[in-house]
Order: C-alpha cells, then structure tokens, then sequence
C-alpha cells in the first residue's frame, strides 16, 4: 500500500478546500441556513407537529442530507474532474499507486469535507431551531457513510464528464429533485396514494429516514433498510470504479 | 559513450513486440523492438505524430499498450507496476500544472505520489538547482512559461528517479534555458540516471545523445550510436567557387552527379566520407583539364538533421 500517495492526495484535495473556503464552506452553510430561517423560524412556526415534533426541527436532517450529497457528490467529481480537464492527471496515472489508493485520496478528501460540513451545519442549526439527538453515534454512522458514499458516486461523475455542464448536470437535475421529494421537508405518511408508494423507488427517502430517525427515533421507512440501502449504493459505487479503472474508460486510451 | 561501452551495459528498459492500436484503428505504433541501456542518453527523434510521446507515455503507464510487454529494470510495467513506475520521472510535452497551488506543495505532492517520505533539503537542493527556490511560494499560474517547464522537471525528479523521460524538452524554452538543461541533464547522467528525451531539434540530439532512435509513423527506422550514424550514413559535400559561371558541364564530368548553385557560381560535389576513394583528386583534375578554374572551395559535412530528412523521407 502506498500510504504516503494516499496522503499526498489527500493532503492536496483538502489544501483546495481551505484555500476555496467561501466557495466550499462558507456559501452552503450560509444556503442550509436561508431554509432554517425560512422553513423553520418563519413558516414553521405556522405550521402544526410532525410525529409530535415541530417543523423547524423536523426538516433540519433532511436539509443537512441535501447539501451533504450535492457537496460530496460536487466536491468528488470535481477533484478528479479538474486535474483530468487540465491535464495533471497524468501524474496520477503514471505514480505507483492503484486505484484503490487513488479512490482513497480522492473520495477520502471529499467525504472529510462533507462530514465537517454536515457537522457545521448541524452547529448552525443550533442557532436558529431547538432539536435533540436521539441516537448520536448512529446519526455520526449515517453522516460518514452517506458522505463516503456519494463522494464515490461523485467521483464516478468527475470520471464519466468530458465538460463541465457534465459535472453539474446529474446534482443539480437529479440528486436536487431527488432529495426536495424524497422527505426533506415532509413525512411521507402525508403523500397520498399513488405517491407513497412510488417515493419508495426514490433512494434519497431511505437515507433521510435514516438520518431523521438518528434525530428524532422516527422512520418513515425500517432503519436496518435505510442502512442496507446506503451499503448497497456504496457497493454498486465501488464497482463502478474498479470497472472504470480497469477499462480505463476515459481515463486510459 | 561508445557501443562498446554501452553494450557492456544492462538494459534500463526493454521493449518487446511493442504495438499500440488505438479504438478508431488509428495504429500508433507497430512492433516496436527496443532496449535502452543504464546511464545512457537515448534521443527519439521523428516528425509530428511519428509515435514517439504515445511511445513514451505506455512505458509510463498513462496509455495502455495493445500488445507487447515493457520491462523496466526487469519489471513488467503491467504486472510489477509499481516497482517499475517508482523508477521513473517524466517530464510531459504539454506543461499542465495545477495552477493555483504553490511550487513547493506540488513538488511535495509529486514525492509523495512516488511513495516517499517527505524530504525537504533534498527538494530544496532541486529547486535551487532549477533556479526555482526563490519562486516556492508562488501560485504556479504567476509562472513563466519557462519557469513551468523547470517545475515540470523539478516534479519529475521529486522522487529521485533513476530513469528520466524529458517528451520535447525545449519546447517554447529560450536559449540560455535550454543550454542549462542540457547542463543539468549531462549532471543526472553521472550521477547514474538514464535519459530518455524525445525532440524536434535535432541539435539537440546532436548535443546530448549517445544513441539515436529514428522513429517514424509508428515504427522504429533506426538505433544507432550518435558518433556511427553520423559517420555511417554522412554525407560530405564539397563546394567550388568558379571564376567563371556555368550552365553546362562537358560529358565528361556527368559520372561525378555535380550541381550547380548560386546561379552557376558554385559547384557542388557531393561524395561518401567513409569511402577510400573520395573521388576529389580526379575530379580536381577533370576540371582542370577542361580549363575549369575555380577561387574558393570548401567541403561541409552533413547534419543529423540531413541524415534524419533523407531517412525519414526514404522510408
């Protein structure tokens, strides 16, 4: 194993981080923040109880789930986009380093990024909305493996785009959508039929249930599904990537 | 170095049945058969697209080959890749940096890329060697064009590697910069490094190597130590200023292939150095049997890049 690229990569991706840190940090704490003041402090307060918790609490895991997967899938495929689009990759290619050891400098770094992120949002919420933690350890759980999960799938999208409208097109066109119907601001008891059982075929409705039940000991879905669903994402991730590298697909010619 | 020498030597890189197809059919490089010998400097020279970076760029394992195998030091490139990558430094054609990181970070980057342990006198001796030192703080986009190239070969040598690939080195590089980097490649070279360097200026070649590789539409046309191939496949011409200018020779002379230039003013023999037999004396008193006198004469002898014209146009 070469540990000290593993580092080097890694060292680098987050030396981006800082050195972008409006852009990366700042810009969506400052946007979850915007839906805390308006869904939460604002309407909230006019709206009833869900599950016998207010509204303003209710939609802070969902909130934290959508900038977690844009930010990790965003970070992740640009990380390995931009070298490829400006043509350091080369070095990459060339280091004696596998690609295990590469996903791990790369989407190691993406899921960092993520994870204090997620965690900073969380502090922030603090500020304008009451909430508790049922079940800490288990919302950390759902929080690194979500943000380890969609920095791989964000990093299949950096490998995959040959443009940039490429790299945005999939977060902003269906990991958004995705995550607005997939229960960040509503239960999905309160769909009506057939909607209910359609939103089941919407992957991003196991991994907020998860995180929310982590909050609040409430699940729209079992918790034990919510987790297998997250690892067999992951799995599918992982596959994706080893076929990438061994095919070399747009990496190799 | 002579053949001699280098024949003595081990091979660095040996390449066998080397052939690469690319997916629209395009055939970059056909059967390549090819050993580069420890401490040598091997120059690849041919024309555009000849082949010679898609060559250089399979050893480092940045394009996959179609067939053939390449070790490195005795290691296959494909199944003991990183023993054999770790040996290697390349310096790329295109200068493609990471624009907004500093000098020193991306010098560090690529050491530890390598797997090394991070070693700051050893990069701060490379960096002063390549006059960047001074700049180690600086975002590379406030870079010279010139500058990048020296932070190419500073990332290169980042990991102490014992086999150097420089693809068109003095590419957009002014004169001074390019005669210290002959400097500091003949330096690598005693301390034991083999260098691999790909070029469009033959002078170059003609500079550094110790052996040439003419590489042409995918295929290699010719090996050959620098010293033989010149001498070997040079050309001497010699050029006799007339008193008299001419348009016409007497029949006579037409075995000696003469031509004119200079509107008839000058008369140019072209013979075979290696022959015992330049023909010169005969001719000299041909002429002057015809009463054909002459002012000036002198012979020159052709250049790496005549050599390299006729080979490539030949084949």
């Amino acid at each position: 194993m070469n540990f000290y690229a593993i580092r080097a990569i890694y060292i680098f991706e987050m030396s981006r981080t800082w050195r972008t840190l409006m852009q990366s940090i700042a810009s969506p704490i400052l946007s979850t923040s915007l839906y805390f003041v308006v869904f939460g402090a604002a309407i909230g307060s006019r709206m009833g109880e869900i599950d016998g918790i207010s509204y303003g609490a209710f939609i802070i895991p969902g909130l934290i789930m959508l900038s977690l997967l844009s930010e990790s899938i965003s970070n992740a495929a640009f990380g390995i986009y931009f070298p490829k689009f400006s043509g350091t990759l080369y070095e990459v290619l060339s280091a004696p380093i596998s690609s295990l050891e590469i996903v791990m400098g790369y989407v190691g770094a993406a899921a960092s990024k993520s994870i204090i992120l997620g965690l900073l949002i969380l502090m922030t919420a603090q500020l304008f909305v009451d909430y508790e933690i049922m079940h800490p350890l288990w919302m950390i759980t759902f929080l690194i493996l979500t943000s380890i999960t969609f920095s791989l799938f964000g990093f299949i999208i950096g490998l995959w785009a040959d443009d940039f409208q490429k790299l945005q097109i999939i977060p902003l066109m269906v990991v958004m959508p995705l995550t607005f119907l997939g229960g960040a601001f509503y239960s999905i008891d309160m769909l009506p039929e057939p909607w209910q059982t359609l939103t089941l075929f919407n992957p991003v409705v196991y991994l907020i249930s998860g995180f929310r039940w982590s909050f609040y000991g409430i699940a729209d879905v079992n918790v034990a599904i919510s987790l297998g669903m997250i690892f067999g994402f992951m799995l599918l991730c992982l596959a994706t990537i080893q076929w990438i590298f061994k095919t070399g697909y747009r990496l190799k010619t | 170095m002579d053949k001699k020498k280098i024949n003595c030597l081990s091979s660095a890189i040996s390449i066998h049945n080397l052939s690469k197809t690319y997916a629209s059919g395009f055939v970059a490089l056909n059967n390549i058969d090819l050993e580069i010998y420890h401490g040598e400097i091997f120059a690849l020279l041919g024309p555009n697209g000849a082949g010679k970076t898609t060559l250089i760029n399979i050893i480092c394992g940045i394009v996959t080959p179609s067939e053939g195998t390449i070790m490195v030091d005795g290691h296959n490139t494909l199944t003991a890749f990183r023993a054999a990558r770790s040996r290697i430094g390349l310096v790329p054609q295109e200068l493609s940096t990471a624009a907004f990181e500093s000098v020193l970070n991306t010098v560090n980057f690529s050491r530890g890329l390598f797997g090394k342990a991070s070693n700051p006198t050893y990069i701060e001796k490379i960096l002063r060697e390549l006059s960047l030192w001074d700049k180690r703080h600086e975002k590379i986009v406030a870079l010279s064009g010139g500058m990048k190239r020296r932070l190419l070969i500073a990332k290169a040598l980042s990991h102490e590697p014992q086999i150097l690939f420089l693809d068109e080195p003095s590419a957009g590089v002014d004169v001074k910069l390019r005669r210290d980097m002959w400097l500091m490649v003949r330096r690598l070279r005693e301390n034991g490094v083999t260098i691999i360097l790909t070029t469009h200026y033959i002078e170059e070649a003609e500079e550094m190597a110790d052996r040439i590789g003419i590489i042409n539409n995918g295929e290699i046309i010719m090996v050959e130590n620098k010293a033989i191939l010149m001498n070997k496949l040079g050309k001497k011409q010699l050029a006799l200023t007339l008193q008299n200018p001419l348009s016409t020779l007497p029949s006579e002379l037409e075995k000696f292939n003469l031509s004119f230039s200079d509107g008839g003013k000058v008369l140019i023999y072209t013979y075979d150095a290696q022959q015992e037999q330049t023909g010169i004396p005969e001719l000299l008193q041909q002429l002057g049997e015809h009463g054909i006198d002459f002012k000036d004469l002198n012979t020159s002898e052709s250049s790496l890049e005549d050599i390299f014209v006729s080979l490539v146009k030949e084949k």
